[in-house]
C-alpha cells in the first residue's frame, strides 16, 4: 500500500539517480527590514527640503470625492493676498479641476493618475517642473478623492488639511481615523447645507476632538465663502 | 486599494536582494503590516499570488505579521494598546497623540536557497 491512501499500490521505488543527485542548497534567511514606501519617503524628504529652501508653504488637501476640495481651493486661490498661488491637482482622469482653478487665478497643474488611488512624492516633483515654485507664495496639492490610500503617502508637504462635508455623516472621523489623525487642520465644509441635511454639529465636533485632538477645526462653506477668513489667517500664520 | 502596487515593490526588493546574495529561489517572504498602514492583509495576500508568478518567488509562502497599534501616554509615561479609534489612555483617559507602532509596511526577511 502506498503511504498516501489505501489504494493497494506499492509505492514506486525512487530512481537511484535521485540519491546521487546534488542535494538542494540549504535554505537561509536574509534579513532586510526594507520599508515598502522607502522610495516615496526618500523623494518626499527631497521635496520637503526644496520647499524649505524656497520658503514655500505647501498644503496637502485630502478628502472623499465630492467633499468640496476644488471649491475650497478656488476660494483660497481667489482670496489669498500673500502672493501667487500654485495648485497641483490629482484626479483619475480629466483636467476639469485644473481649468477651474486657473479661472480662480491659480497656477494649476493637473496630474491624472489613471488607476492610481493616491498621489506620490515623485508625481509632485514632476508637476513642480511645470510651475515656477520660486515665484509662488503658497502651493496647494489637491490629492485624489480617497479617505484611505493618500494618508500613507508623504508628499513632502508642510501641512495636511482634511475635509469632510456636512451630509457625509457625523461619524466619518470614526470610520476613517487614519486620515483625520494625520491632519494638521480639518475643514467641515458645506455648512450652508447643515440645516437641510440635519447636520448634528455638536456630535461631529465631539467626534473630531476625540479622534483628532491635534487638529484645528474650521467650519466653512466653500460655496458662499462663509468661515474662510479664519482658515486663511491660520494658513498665513503657518507660513510665517 | 494600492496593495497590488505595494506587492510589485515587494517582488522588486525581494528579487533584487535574493540575486545580490546569490540565491536562486525565494521560499518565504515575511512582511510586517501595521494596523494603521491603510493596507488590507487579505488584499495583500491575494496580490501576492498574482504578482509572484513567473519569478524567483513563485510558489513561495507569505508570512503576514499584523502589528497592532501601540500608543504612549505622556501623562502616565506608559505604553498602551488602544481599544478603539479614540486613543484614550486606559489609566487616566488622556488622548494620546504619540503612536509608537502600527504604521509599519515592511519586507522584513526572506527565506532563500
Amino acid at each position: 500500500m502506498c503511504r498516501d491512501c489505501s489504494c493497494g499500490e506499492l509505492p514506486t521505488p525512487a530512481p537511484t539517480e535521485a540519491k546521487v543527485s546534488a542535494p538542494a542548497p540549504p535554505r537561509r534567511t536574509l534579513v532586510l527590514e526594507a520599508g515598502l514606501l522607502a522610495k516615496n519617503d526618500h523623494q518626499a524628504a527631497h521635496n520637503r527640503a526644496r520647499f524649505a529652501d524656497l520658503g514655500l508653504t505647501v498644503v496637502n488637501v485630502l478628502s472623499a470625492p465630492g467633499s468640496g476640495k476644488t471649491a475650497l481651493l478656488e476660494q483660497v486661490s481667489q482670496r489669498w493676498t500673500g502672493g501667487p498661488v500654485g495648485v497641483i491637482v490629482g484626479d483619475l482622469a480629466t483636467d476639469n479641476d485644473a481649468r477651474r482653478l486657473r479661472r480662480a487665478g491659480a497656477e494649476a497643474v493637473q496630474i491624472t493618475t489613471g488607476q492610481g488611488c493616491h498621489l506620490e512624492a515623485t508625481m509632485v516633483a514632476r508637476a513642480l517642473e511645470q510651475l515656477d515654485p520660486a515665484a509662488l507664495d503658497l502651493l496647494l496639492i489637491e490629492n485624489v478623492g480617497n479617505l484611505v490610500c493618500p494618508t500613507a503617502f508623504d508628499l513632502g508637504e508642510g501641512l495636511r488639511l482634511a475635509l469632510t462635508a456636512v451630509g457625509e455623516g457625523e461619524d466619518k472621523p470614526l470610520k476613517y481615523p487614519g486620515l483625520f489623525k494625520s491632519a494638521d487642520a480639518i475643514v467641515i465644509n458645506k455648512i450652508d447645507l447643515a440645516e437641510a441635511v440635519g447636520f448634528h454639529r455638536e456630535e461631529a465636533l465631539a467626534n473630531l476632538s476625540q479622534v483628532a485632538p491635534q487638529a484645528r477645526i474650521f467650519e466653512v462653506s466653500a460655496r458662499t465663502g462663509e468661515g474662510l477668513e479664519p482658515l486663511l489667517a491660520w494658513l498665513a500664520a503657518k507660513g510665517q | 486599494m494600492h496593495e497590488l502596487a505595494l506587492m510589485e515593490e515587494v517582488r522588486r526588493l525581494a528579487e533584487e536582494q535574493a540575486a545580490a546574495q546569490g540565491a536562486l529561489r525565494i521560499h518565504q517572504l515575511h512582511l510586517r503590516i501595521g494596523s494603521l498602514s491603510g493596507v488590507d492583509p487579505d488584499a495583500l495576500a491575494f496580490a501576492f499570488e498574482v504578482v509572484m508568478q513567473g519569478g524567483a518567488a513563485q510558489g513561495a509562502t507569505l508570512r503576514l505579521e499584523v502589528i497592532p497599534t501601540v500608543c504612549f501616554c505622556g501623562q502616565c509615561e506608559r505604553e498602551f494598546t488602544p481599544v478603539d479609534v479614540i486613543y484614550a489612555c486606559p489609566s487616566c483617559g488622556a488622548l494620546s497623540q504619540r503612536i509608537l507602532s502600527g504604521r509599519e509596511l515592511e519586507l522584513t526577511s526572506l527565506e532563500v536557497s
